[in-house]
């Protein structure tokens, strides 16, 4: 570059201030709305809060959120057993068993395109295919094996994603420790790989579960949409109450109590979906301290 | 590390032989039938929606995708219509031009909010602050993704939408000229819920996913050439288009067609702030329209009435068009994403 070219040092001094003005300008618009957004929630619900909500069923259009509570619970321990196993199994094929291909293309071929297609596809449409399959199609009606089944799927490509990458991040000196040691295949994989791999597994099950306790679309056909209805432990032919639709379904309705209701709701969801992802965060930190640790 | 895989290894002789030859089998047997679950699920997703498309696809045809139409028809017919030996109710017709429209305006204008302010912020997070200060932001940023997608619906109907209707939207439409593409941001400001709402609301939903990316990438480029760029007198901004970006360029692409896909997916929250219409696309940047995916969650109910199980079946229609946008974007996105690693490193090309 020759120095004519250059374009004038006031215009640069100017470009680069307004870059660097734009970047936190950015910081600011992605915050802003941040605290916005939780602090609204939080400033709708806390003035009408008492703790008896969460010891009372919802009754009507209003009451409390026990049963509500309970039943997004036991989704997410569905979705724990269902999609945990099934995912980490399916994470564990990618990572360890898929043979690589020629060419130094990915492993998994198919198998892993699917399972990223799966995690693009829209969950209201998975919500219809539940209904019309295993809610009308098997008789099943509203219930919990069906929203369990639709959350499943919805959360395993996510479980099976992060497995594969802690299952990656283990060295490969580990396995080639255990082998040189004679261990059994199957045992240095449960005592060795998979146990260094624990954190980042147990870490991409809490965020699906943080995914899975804040869905709304697809289990409202699945689940259902009856707020006071009781918790049942059938997997079958009982709707499941559970926070989100109470979220959607009590913010239109005429009375103040519903309202309430809603907001009271929408903290709780806030409170759950906290404390998944700081727990996934302190464990991903520590791993890391640990690591660096033993490095040095 | 060692002494303890040496016990586990002298613990493991004293197992069975029997599970100890089994175990591994068992491993590889349980993940190789784990791995073709979602592939299984696929399918399954993709036949059932497309048998029960089919009558919708015949009677509909291609007019479907075009017209702006949403009746269901005579809901207590005596009369029912048989069309290509599908049943219909009398009176019932069906376009999803409206909501294909809806769809794409309210997922383009979060991207195109979206995009810019998560590079800025990432560049900020990743060259201006230090560690102690980034991390918790980055952590703030990500805790927006878990954010249940019915509370950004229920924030943005009841505090985001009344404050820039009776804000921000009058002034923008009172001073916007009135020449082509700009003046679609005039007109009445509406109340709150409508096509600019959902974008915004959408475009806070998918900024957690581009900046994290974004971050990453920017963490990835490698000092010296930005050091390089520094030393030949380039300034941050210089440094940041000349080098930082074009390295990361392909990266930035994949990570915004993802957030296109999630935002063309979104249903709760754009089923409460868009206003849910279903035959009718937004007049200004203000006013009320609807999406494939909101209309689905909203009308699966009254659907259900229809005897003759036409509309259901129209609804499945909607969910395939819905479903091969959203799958043909993230394709798409994975394949810009994959190539970008078999790319060498952009700099130095002419430009």
């Amino acid at each position: 570059m020759s120095s004519q070219a250059l374009p004038g040092t006031g215009r640069r001094r100017f470009v680069t201030a307004g870059f660097r003005v734009g970047t936190y300008l950015s910081l600011l618009l992605i915050m802003g709305p941040v605290v916005w957004l939780l602090a609204g929630i939080i400033a709708r619900a806390v003035p009408h809060f008492s703790w008896s909500v969460l010891t009372h069923p919802t009754t009507g259009e209003s009451g409390g959120l026990e049963n509500a509570i309970i039943g997004t619970l036991l989704l997410m321990a569905g979705v724990l057993v269902l999609a945990g196993g099934i995912g980490i199994l399916a994470g564990l094929h990618l990572a360890e068993y898929a043979k690589p291909r020629k060419s130094g293309k990915e492993s998994g071929g198919i198998l892993r395109t699917a399972s990223d297609v799966l995690s693009g596809f829209p969950s209201i449409v998975l919500g219809y295919v539940g209904y019309v399959a295993l809610v009308l199609g098997l008789h099943w009606n509203f219930s919990l094996l069906a929203a369990w089944i639709i959350l499943s799927v919805m959360v395993i490509p996510y479980i099976a994603k992060s497995t594969e990458t802690a299952l990656r991040q283990v060295p490969t000196a580990y396995r080639e420790g255990a082998e040189a040691l004679g261990m059994p295949s199957g045992y240095a994989l449960r005592k060795v790989t998979l146990k260094t791999a624990a954190p980042g597994i147990v870490t991409g099950l809490l965020l699906a579960l943080a995914i899975a306790g804040g869905e709304t679309a697809p289990l409202i056909y699945t689940a259902g949409a009856f707020a006071d209805s009781p918790v049942s432990v059938s997997l079958t032919h009982h709707p499941v109450p559970y926070l989100t639709f109470l979220v959607y379904g009590f913010y239109t309705l005429p009375e103040n109590a519903s309202h309430y209701l809603a907001y009271d709701a929408a903290l709780v969801l806030v409170v759950l979906v906290l404390v998944l992802l700081v727990a996934a965060r302190l464990i991903v930190n520590r791993t890391q301290k640990h690591s660096e640790a033993r490095r040095g | 590390m060692m002494a303890q895989v040496m016990r586990r290894a002298r613990s493991a002789r004293r197992i069975t032989a029997g599970f100890r030859t089994v175990e591994g089998a068992l491993w590889q047997g349980a993940a190789r039938v784990a791995v073709l679950l979602p592939l299984a699920a696929l399918l399954f997703a993709v036949t059932i929606l497309a048998i029960k498309a089919r009558p919708a696809i015949i009677v509909n045809g291609w007019g479907f995708l075009t017209r702006s139409k949403f009746d269901l028809g005579q809901s207590y017919a005596t009369t029912v219509n048989h069309i290509h030996g599908v049943a219909v109710p009398v009176g019932a017709s069906y376009g999803a031009g409206a909501l294909i429209a809806g769809t794409l305006e309210s997922s383009a204008i979060a991207v195109i909010i979206a995009v810019p302010i998560s590079i800025g912020a990432a560049f900020a997070l990743t060259e201006r602050m230090p560690r102690w200060v980034s991390q918790p932001l980055g952590f703030f940023i990500e805790l927006l993704a878990g954010v249940p997608s019915v509370l950004f619906g229920l924030w943005g109907i009841l505090t985001l939408g009344p404050f820039l209707a009776t804000h921000i939207y009058p002034t923008i439409a009172n001073n916007m000229p009135n020449v082509p593409v700009l003046d679609f941001f005039r007109g009445a400001a509406g109340h709150g819920e409508g096509l600019l709402t959902t974008g915004l609301v959408l475009a806070l939903m998918i900024v957690p996913i581009i900046t994290a990316t974004t971050r990453d990438l920017f963490s990835q480029v490698p000092p010296l050439p930005k050091e390089g760029g520094e030393a030949l007198g380039m300034t941050d901004w210089e440094v940041a288009r000349r080098v930082t970006l074009p390295w990361v360029r392909s990266g930035i692409i994949g990570a915004t067609v993802l957030g296109l896909g999630r935002a063309i997916g979104e249903t709760i929250a754009v089923a409460i702030v868009s206003g849910s219409l279903l035959a009718s696309v937004a007049p200004n940047a203000y006013g009320t329209f609807g999406t494939l995916a909101a209309a689905i969650v909203t009308q699966l109910d009254s659907a259900s009435t229809d005897g003759t199980g036409f509309a259901v079946s129209t609804l499945a229609e909607l969910g395939l068009i819905l479903a091969v946008i959203s799958v043909g974007v993230n394709l798409a996105a994975r394949l810009v994403i994959k190539r970008s690693t078999r790319l060498g490193a952009p700099v130095g090309r002419a430009t």
